[in-house]
C-alpha cells in the first residue's frame, strides 16, 4: 500500500513549550489511522500540526507533495479537511450557509450544492435544522455539522478530532457508522484523534499511542487491541 | 403639518447617510472590535478625490464610480500595510494607529487641498421634481443610500463571497479551515467600508461643505448610530441612522435648535451605553454546547 500522509520527526510547540518531540506515521490512501494518547499527550497538536496551525519542525508528505510550512488555508485546499478540536461551528450562520461554507474552496459549484442534499440524507437531523442558526444545535447536531462540513470539500484526508467528545452513546455509535460508510464508498482517508480507544481501534486499521509527545507504540489496530499494556492503560479489561 | 414632514423627510435623508457611516464602522468593528475613528476622515479624502476629478473635467457619476473604486483599493491597502502589522498588538496600540491614520489623512487633505472650505458638486438637478417636501439632492441620497444598502445585503446573503467575509468576521480558525483567505477578507472589509465611506462623504459634501473636518460631526452621528442600533448588528446600525437622521432634525427645529443638534448624537451615546448597552437590535448569541 502506498502512504497518502507521510510524517517524519514532526515537532511542534506553542511558544516555548514543545508539545511533540518528533513523531512518525503514516497514513495508507483509503486507510483510517488513529491516534491514541492521554490528555496532553499531543493529539489535538499532531492534527493542528499537519495543516499548520502550530509552528512545526520536521517533514509532512501528502501524495508525494512536501506542505510543512505552506498557509492552513492552501493546505485545505489540496484536500485536507478538519473537524476541529471544540467542533469549529460558526454559531451566527445557518446549517445550510456551514455547509456551504464547507465547499467553499471547491470550483464544482453544481455537485457542491448537490452534496449539501447529500449530507442532508446522511444526517437528516440537519436538513430538519438547515436554516437553523447553528449555534442552537444540540452537541451531537453540532459535531454531525461539523463532519459534514469537513466532507464538503470532497477530502482525500479528513482530520478528526475527539468525534465522540460529550456525546451519547447512541449519537457516538450513529456518527462513527457514517465514518466507516463514507471512507468505504467515497475512499476518504481519516486522521482519527480519539480518547475513548476501543471504539478507535474499531474503525481504524492502523494506531498510533502517544505519551507526552512521543509515540511509544505503533502497529496495525488488531495488534494494538490485543497488546496487554494497552488494554490495561486504556481499554480497561 | 408640511413644515413637519419636511423635517421628517429631510431627516430621513441625512439618516441614509449616517447609516452608510454606521454600516462602515460596523463592518470595522465585527472584524476587530473596535471602532475605526478614521472612518470619517478615509471618507473626507475620497470626496477630496471624486472632486479633484470633477475640477479637471470629468462628469460627475465617472467621478463617483472611480472615486469609490480607489477608495475600495485603498481601503484594502490599508489593512495589508497598516492594520495587518498591529492585528496582533494590543487593543491600544491599534486605537493609536486609528488616530494616527485620522491625523494622517486630515492633514494630508489639508496639504493637498488648502483648508479653505469648497463647494461640492450635487449630482441631482436643482429644479425641484418633488415639490416643496423634499429636495432633489435628499430624494438622490436617500435613493443612493437605498440602492447601496439594497446591494450589500444581496453580496454579503446571496454570494459565496460574501459569505466567506462574514464566515472571516465570526471565525477566523474555523474559516482558515474551509480554505477562506482570512486576512484577504478582513483587507476585502476595509475595502468595503471605505468605499461606503467614500458615497456617504459625497452624498454629504454638498450639504456641509468640502473641508478636511467636514466628517468629524458625521462620524458622531454615525457611531450614534451604530450604537443605537447595536455594534455588532449590520441591519440595526442602517434603522439607527434613520432614527438618529430624523430625531437630529425634528428636534433641532423644535426642541433644541440647531446649534445644539450635535448634543443629540452625544446624548445618545451615553444613553445607549449606560441603559442598553448592546443596543436596540444588538444580538444576543445562543449558544449550546
Amino acid at each position: 500500500m502506498t502512504a497518502l500522509l507521510e510524517v517524519k520527526n514532526l515537532e511542534a510547540a506553542y511558544g516555548q513549550t514543545k508539545v511533540l518531540h518528533g513523531i512518525s506515521f503514516s497514513i495508507e490512501v483509503g486507510g483510517i489511522t488513529a491516534i491514541l494518547g492521554a490528555n496532553g499527550a499531543g493529539k489535538t497538536t499532531t492534527l493542528r500540526a499537519v495543516c499548520n496551525m502550530v509552528a512545526t519542525k520536521g517533514e509532512i508528505v501528502l501524495g508525494g507533495k512536501r506542505i510543512e510550512g505552506l498557509a492552513t488555508e492552501d493546505i485545505v485546499r489540496l484536500g485536507v479537511a478538519h473537524t476541529p478540536d471544540g467542533r469549529g461551528t460558526f454559531v451566527q450562520l445557518s446549517v445550510d450557509e456551514n455547509l456551504r461554507l464547507g465547499g467553499y474552496a471547491r470550483a464544482d459549484k453544481a455537485a457542491m450544492l448537490a452534496d449539501i442534499d447529500r449530507m442532508y440524507a446522511l444526517f437528516p437531523r440537519l436538513g430538519e435544522r438547515r436554516w437553523q442558526q447553528a449555534g442552537t444545535l444540540s452537541g451531537g447536531e453540532q459535531q454531525m455539522l461539523a463532519v459534514s462540513r469537513a466532507l464538503m470539500l470532497r477530502p482525500k484526508l479528513l482530520l478528526l478530532d475527539e468525534p465522540s467528545f460529550g456525546l451519547a452513546p447512541l449519537l457516538v455509535r450513529e456518527i462513527f457508522r457514517t465514518l466507516r460508510q463514507i471512507n468505504k464508498e467515497d475512499k476518504v482517508s481519516m486522521l482519527l484523534v480519539e480518547q475513548n480507544a476501543a471504539l478507535a481501534l474499531d474503525l481504524a486499521d492502523h494506531a498510533y499511542l502517544l505519551e507526552t509527545g512521543r509515540v511509544v507504540m505503533s502497529g496495525t489496530a488488531a495488534e494494538i487491541k490485543n497488546d496487554d499494556n494497552v488494554r490495561r492503560s486504556y481499554l480497561g479489561y | 403639518m408640511d413644515a413637519f414632514l419636511h423635517q421628517v423627510v429631510a431627516g430621513l435623508a441625512t439618516g441614509g447617510i449616517y447609516a452608510a457611516v454606521a454600516l462602515a464602522l460596523v463592518m470595522i468593528y465585527q472584524s476587530t472590535h473596535l471602532v475605526n475613528f478614521a472612518q470619517g476622515e478615509m471618507a473626507m479624502f475620497s470626496t477630496y478625490i471624486a472632486w479633484a476629478m470633477i475640477q479637471e473635467g470629468m462628469p460627475y457619476w465617472i467621478a463617483f464610480v472611480l472615486a469609490v473604486a480607489i477608495s475600495l483599493v485603498g481601503g484594502i491597502a490599508i489593512q495589508r500595510f497598516i492594520i495587518r502589522p498591529v492585528s496582533n498588538a494590543s487593543v491600544l496600540t491599534v486605537v493609536v494607529v486609528f488616530i494616527g491614520l485620522l491625523a494622517i489623512f486630515n492633514a494630508m487633505a489639508g496639504w493637498f487641498w488648502s483648508h479653505t472650505i469648497k463647494v461640492f458638486p450635487s449630482p441631482f438637478p436643482e429644479k425641484p421634481v418633488f415639490g416643496k417636501l423634499i429636495s432633489n439632492h435628499e430624494m438622490g441620497t436617500l435613493g443612493v443610500t437605498l440602492v447601496v444598502l439594497i446591494l450589500l445585503y444581496v453580496f454579503f446573503k446571496y454570494t459565496p463571497l460574501g459569505l466567506a467575509m462574514r464566515a472571516a468576521a465570526q471565525n477566523p480558525i474555523s474559516s482558515r479551515l474551509v480554505g477562506v483567505r482570512v486576512s484577504w477578507m478582513l483587507a476585502l472589509g476595509w475595502g468595503l467600508a471605505a468605499a461606503i465611506g467614500a458615497i456617504a462623504g459625497m452624498m454629504v459634501a454638498p450639504i456641509v461643505y468640502l473641508d478636511p473636518n467636514m466628517m468629524g460631526g458625521i462620524l458622531l452621528y454615525g457611531f450614534a448610530s451604530a450604537l443605537l442600533g447595536g455594534i455588532d448588528n449590520p441591519w440595526g446600525a442602517v434603522l439607527g441612522g434613520f432614527i438618529v437622521g430624523v430625531l437630529e432634525n425634528v428636534l433641532g427645529a423644535y426642541v433644541i435648535g440647531t446649534e445644539l443638534k450635535l448634543t443629540v448624537a452625544l446624548v445618545i451615546i451615553v444613553a445607549v451605553l449606560t441603559v442598553k448597552p448592546s443596543g436596540l437590535f444588538g444580538k444576543v448569541i445562543v449558544t449550546r454546547v
